[in-house]
């Protein structure tokens, strides 16, 4: 069910990624709120709001890594003149850096 | 925002460009790689739950804004641009400005996880999740719309060392040394 709803989400709104023009504003839906909308969802329903909503805190910590990764990933292709492979790849790294940090110093005990 | 606006996500950004839907583009993915996309999405939704369920909402909250579709959909990306018959540093750039509208996305995205945050325990969720998902749209196309004109303020305000400055402090190093060799 989980996985159903998780992959349908994702080929949904990379479907609206893949139709919309130009690339710059379609990059929007590689960033879709699409896994965390099928695990909150489930999350509502099988351990209720408050479990949830744990859960939407520390995903503030994953979005601002996912900004940086983005732009890490962004600058290596540009300046880096790495492969899309290489570079989203090894800015995975920075991912989880960055999700740990702010989550450790803010999240953890809040 | 001026790291916003001059940095990797203002430089490939453009200013004034229309958005349109082109069905057409849906012919350029094989169903091969939209079930590879549907069968990523389902994983990582899986292991999503499994991580929660064995460390708890704290850390696998952390995994819902996890990247994981992201390199799968730039390699896809890159090889398109490659069989239009773009050379590798076009397909490079493509990807580059795919993962610029990712940033943009992803400041949309830490908005909407603090909607559901603040608002998940006071109202249902049946109205939070589509509210915040509406947010997370409108952030994203609202900065699309405003970083790039930013970007060009910024540029004539305060310009960056361009080129052409450069080679000219350049050249007046090198008459600067001439003048002290004689």
């Amino acid at each position: 069910m989980r996985a159903v709803l998780g992959g349908t989400l994702v080929s949904a709104f990379a479907v609206l990624g893949d139709v919309l023009k130009p690339k710059s504003f379609a990059g929007l839906f590689a960033a879709a709120p699409s896994v965390a909308l099928a695990t909150l969802s489930l999350a509502v329903i099988d351990r209720g709001t408050g479990y949830a909503s744990i859960e939407a805190r520390s995903m503030v910590a994953g979005a601002v890594a996912f900004c940086i990764y983005a732009a890490v990933t962004t600058r290596l292709l540009i300046r880096g003149k790495l492969s899309a492979l290489l570079a989203t790849g090894m800015s995975l790294l920075v991912w989880f850096g960055s999700a740990a940090a702010p989550w450790a110093m803010f999240l953890r005990s809040a | 925002m001026v790291w916003f606006g001059r940095g990797p996500v203002g430089d490939v950004l453009e200013v004034g460009v229309k958005v349109e839907v082109d069905i057409a583009a849906l012919g350029e993915s094989t169903w091969r790689e939209y079930l590879v996309r549907f069968i990523f999405g389902g994983i990582i939704t899986a292991v999503t739950g499994l991580i929660a369920k064995r460390y708890g909402p704290e850390i696998g909250g952390i995994f819902l804004a996890f990247p994981a579709i992201f390199p799968a959909a730039a390699t896809l990306l890159e090889k398109h641009e490659k069989q239009k018959e773009r050379s590798d540093t076009k397909a490079r750039r493509a990807v580059a400005v795919d993962a610029a509208g990712a940033v943009l996305g992803a400041v949309g995205l830490t908005v909407f996880a603090f909607v559901v945050w603040l608002w998940l325990p006071r109202h249902a969720a049946a109205a939070v999740l589509p509210a915040a998902t509406a947010t997370w749209f409108l952030v994203g196309a609202a900065l699309w719309i405003v970083l790039p004109k930013l970007s060009e303020r910024l540029r004539t305000i305060v310009p960056r060392h361009s080129a052409a400055m450069v080679s000219e402090r350049h050249l007046h190093a090198r008459s600067r040394n001439r003048r002290a060799d004689e």
